[in-house]
């Protein structure tokens, strides 16, 4: 499998041209503060938007195939594109194949510059005053999932860009073979966990509970591998509608008991699979198949989902579990790093982890837009990442200092469209009181 | 029985080697011999100019190993020439008096230098720069030189001069046409060039012809078209290049002033393939094929060949050849992109600032798209201004400030169209 690297991100909407960027790049590359010397360039103005030339490290660098000395070559290892300074000549013709800009003449030395990341550890980075500038670092889990096996069947029956097999994939990927998996009715087995013609979709033991029963049969299962001594991680994946609804009471038990499991709750906001009706985790305001929009009954038009979503890992929190988390896969360093605790929590009680989980058929958006619905969520405070333990109680993992307006995440998708100012309103009262409410939480535990 | 190879590259400079590049990318197990008659490992001719000043080691230019070979699966042959071209029989006759077989061959052979015919000239010893062999000679010859003279202002030429003057010898440079780098610069960049090249005691004579050569005692005497005579114990001939192609004597494939290329490298005969310096292709500003000897479109060819060979999807068609050149001369920089030539209705804009050195010259179409670029001790991105042009992009709106500075309106322009 060919190699991940990690990679300096920009976001343009969060520059406001200061150049401590730059400043700092030309410092701990030359010595001096000079920005004409840094390696990173900001470029455009206040009026149009600030915009960056920079070195891509390119996969299939043009600046490399043009050096007619062999200065430059791709470190497939790091990523970095790298510059042999005792073999340059000063041609400046990998200026000229390069058509971004990302190497350039030093005049200060009179040779050519180009990001070399730092050796991984960016200067310009942590300079930034605005968090505009981000090393992502989420290679590291490609480069070392990618070897390991996928335990779930090539072609799955799930929808087009559906967020709900990426995370079946990179769970399975990391809980590993030795596991029991249950997958409750919902989109998991309907996109085919439990098989086709008498053989699973899963290169894994795996059975298909009742919606009710799912977190009491997993614990029974796992507590006969205890008792003849084997080893295995009891998993659940199962729906928002089979945790929070119909399936409530047995989670809640099985919590409670403090069962060594790890339920995985895989959050698409209503019941997907048997065509898209409300559940209680579906949001106000939301179009399901039983919260329509029209004309309605006794004049009260039918506008959507009347109700605010149940927040079910807070109701999870109050279970005192191992381990409770929620998070969302725009931030698969995050998701992987509760996931490595929710493993080890389950090996000594109950573990549970929320995933939201956009769903381009249920919530009409095109296929191609997962991970930015995903990442607006967050990015508006509508969901938040945060993590809880007995010990450390509830903090947040990736909070946001400066949310968007709740209808950047409201104009992704279809299933919002029809909503009145009101109702827009309502939803971000909402999200200030959720966030409010889980701020609390995590005050009180840590003080 | 003879040796049948599926792909067959010859030569093994740049555009052969990005041949190789695409061809494994997308067919990683076809046979594939990479045939050159040059006796070491992949060099870039542009490097010599540095081997000769003694700056780069000669065992330090080469631009892959052997393991890069025998990790992709590639047959090297060294040292042996393509001599004939069966290609109705898909068969390449070697000068070892082999034969190779293959389905599809290209020919990335490259150009030699070009040898005027001046009288005496094959009664003196001379040098030419174009092969390593050539490099360590004349890096050898340098330093014992006191008085040397350069035949050919072209980057080439201008290069070795400088070597020469730094290794301390006497240089004259003589030049048929009016200025020297003509071709690459115009009138004012040259005289910036020949400032720089006077300032440190070159002689430079442009407009002149050497009519006769003759062994002298200390290695050659040149006559001059005026009657005046050099005297000079090196000579370098450096008066242009011509591509190597004497190997489709008598072949079906069409061939110019170098081999005629489709918009994929393809010739006028079934499996054949050729690109770089001995190729022939569109131009990007006039329908015909020109020659168009450069680096970066060498590789640039060779990849579209190699895709085109290996029957790869993503071939995307050759746009044409934008002329691109960097020239380095004692310490300063001088770029150019794209065409010299003023369109009609087009607007030549330039600034000059004596003091500093300072020269820029942009020419823009009557439609307000770059079509050319040029500039000395001003440095911009030369891929950046080659994007503006290949996409023709529009500046009417910001010419004045893109001529103010080409450098950062050209990031800003990259940023926003292309990023
Ligand atoms: C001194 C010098 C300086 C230069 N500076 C610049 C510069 O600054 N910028 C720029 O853009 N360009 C420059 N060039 C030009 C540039 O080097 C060429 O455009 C480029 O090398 C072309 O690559 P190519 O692969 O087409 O051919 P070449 O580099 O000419 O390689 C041809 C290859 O084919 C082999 N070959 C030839 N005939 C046969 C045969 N019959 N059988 C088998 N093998 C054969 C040769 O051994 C060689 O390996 C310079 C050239 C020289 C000589
Ligand atoms: S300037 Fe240096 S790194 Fe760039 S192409 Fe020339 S030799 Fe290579």
């Amino acid at each position: 499998m060919g190699k991940s690297y990690n990679t300096i991100a920009f976001d343009a909407n969060k520059c406001d041209g200061c150049g401590d960027c730059m400043t700092a790049c030309a410092t701990a590359k030359v010595g001096v503060g000079d920005t004409a010397r840094s390696r990173i360039q900001i470029v455009g103005s206040a009026d149009d938007g600030f915009e960056l030339a920079l070195c891509r490290q390119c996969g299939d660098p043009k600046c490399v195939m043009v050096c007619p000395a062999g200065a430059l070559t791709k470190n497939f290892d790091t990523g970095v594109i790298e510059w042999n300074d005792a073999k340059c000549v000063d041609c400046l013709l990998c200026t000229v194949g390069c058509s971004y800009a990302g190497i350039a003449l030093d005049a200060g030395s009179g040779h050519v510059a180009k990001c070399d990341t730092c050796d991984g550890a960016p200067a310009c980075v942590p300079a930034c005053p605005h968090d505009a500038l981000t090393y992502v670092t989420t290679s590291r889990i490609y480069n070392e999932v990618g070897d390991w096996e996928d335990l779930f069947a090539p072609g799955l029956a799930g929808c087009q860009g559906c967020n709900t097999e990426l995370l079946m994939r990179h769970t399975l990927r990391r809980v590993g073979p030795e596991t029991v998996l249950a997958t409750p009715p919902g989109c998991v087995p309907g996109m085919g966990s439990v098989g086709f013609n008498g053989s699973t979709g899963t290169k894994v033991p795996v059975f298909h509970p009742l919606l009710t029963n799912t977190a009491a049969m997993l614990a029974g299962i796992k507590r006969q591998y205890k008792r003849v001594g084997r080893e295995v991680n009891a998993l659940a994946i199962a729906g928002d509608g089979g945790a929070s609804d119909v399936g409530f009471q047995s989670l809640s038990g099985a919590a409670e008991r403090n069962e060594q499991i790890l339920f995985m709750v895989v959050d698409n906001e209503g019941y997907m699979n048997t065509g898209m009706q409300r559940s209680s985790c579906t949001p106000y305001g939301a179009w399901t198949s039983t919260t329509p929009i029209g004309k309605g009954s006794g004049g009260m038009p039918s506008q959507g989902k009347t109700q605010d979503a149940k927040n079910l890992p807070l109701i999870m929190v109050n279970h005192r579990c191992e381990y409770v988390a929620t998070a969302s896969t725009a931030y698969m360093e995050d998701l992987y790093d509760k996931l490595d605790k929710a493993i080890q929590a389950s090996k000594r009680g109950f573990a549970y982890l929320h995933v939201y989980s956009p769903c381009t058929t249920g919530w009409r958006f095109p296929t191609d837009q997962n991970m930015e619905v995903a990442r607006k969520a967050v990015e508006t405070n509508f969901v938040m990442l945060w993590e809880y333990n007995r010990t450390d109680g509830l903090r947040f993992t990736r909070p946001v200092d400066d949310p968007l307006p709740v209808t950047e995440y409201l104009r992704a998708m279809g299933r919002f469209r029809h909503l009145s100012p009101d109702q827009i309103s309502h939803i971000q009262s909402k999200v200030v009181e959720n966030l409010a409410f889980v701020q609390q939480m995590a005050h009180r535990q840590s003080a | 029985m003879t040796e049948h190879t599926k792909y067959l590259v010859v030569g093994s400079s740049h555009a052969a080697l990005e041949a190789v590049t695409a061809i494994r990318m997308h067919d990683a197990e076809g046979s594939l011999t990479l045939l050159t008659r040059d006796p070491h490992l992949p060099y870039s001719p542009t490097v010599l100019p540095y081997v000769v000043s003694g700056r780069s080691a000669p065992d330090g230019i080469f631009l892959r190993d052997e393991k890069f070979f025998a990790d992709h699966r590639v047959t090297l042959k060294r040292g042996n020439a393509l001599k004939a071209l069966h290609a109705e029989r898909n068969a390449a006759e070697l000068a070892d008096g082999s034969e190779l077989a293959y389905d599809k061959i290209l020919l990335a052979t490259g150009a030699s230098p070009a040898i005027p015919p001046i009288p005496g000239l094959d009664q003196v010893s001379y040098h030419v720069l174009r092969t390593l062999d050539d490099a360590t000679k004349l890096n050898a010859a340098i330093k014992s030189s006191k008085q040397a003279v350069v035949l050919g202002a072209g980057l080439v030429g201008m290069h070795a001069a400088e070597n020469l003057v730094k290794a301390g010898a006497k240089v004259t440079i003589v030049e048929m046409a009016k200025q020297l780098t003509d071709g690459y610069f115009d009138a004012i960049a040259a005289g910036l060039i020949e400032k720089a090249f006077t300032d440190n005691g070159a002689t430079i004579l442009t407009g002149s012809r050497v009519v006769k050569l003759a062994p002298s005692t200390i290695g050659a005497t040149l006559t001059l078209e005026n009657g005046s005579t050099l005297e000079a114990d090196l000579l370098l001939v450096a008066t242009g290049v011509r591509p190597n192609m004497d190997y489709l004597a008598g072949s079906p494939v069409e061939h110019d002033k170098g081999i005629l290329v489709s918009d994929s490298m393809q010739t006028s005969v079934a499996n054949v393939w050729s690109a770089g310096d001995c190729a022939q292709a569109k131009g990007f500003f006039t329908d015909d094929k020109v020659m168009n000897a450069i680096l970066p479109d060498a590789t640039e060819q060779g990849r579209i060949a190699g895709m085109a060979m290996a029957g790869d999807p993503g071939l995307k068609q050759y746009p044409g050849g934008v002329p691109l050149n960097t020239y380095h001369f004692f310490g300063r920089h001088a770029i150019s992109v794209g065409s010299s030539r003023v369109p009609e209705g087009g607007e030549v804009v330039t600034r000059f600032d004596e003091a500093s050195g300072r020269y820029l010259k942009a020419i823009f179409s009557a439609d307000n798209r770059l079509t050319g670029i040029y500039g000395v001790n001003e440095f911009f991105d030369g891929g950046v201004m080659c994007q503006l042009i290949l996409r023709r992009i529009d500046l009417s709106a910001i010419r004045e400030r893109f001529v103010a500075n080409p450098l950062a309106v050209g990031r800003e322009l990259m940023s926003k169209t292309w990023r």
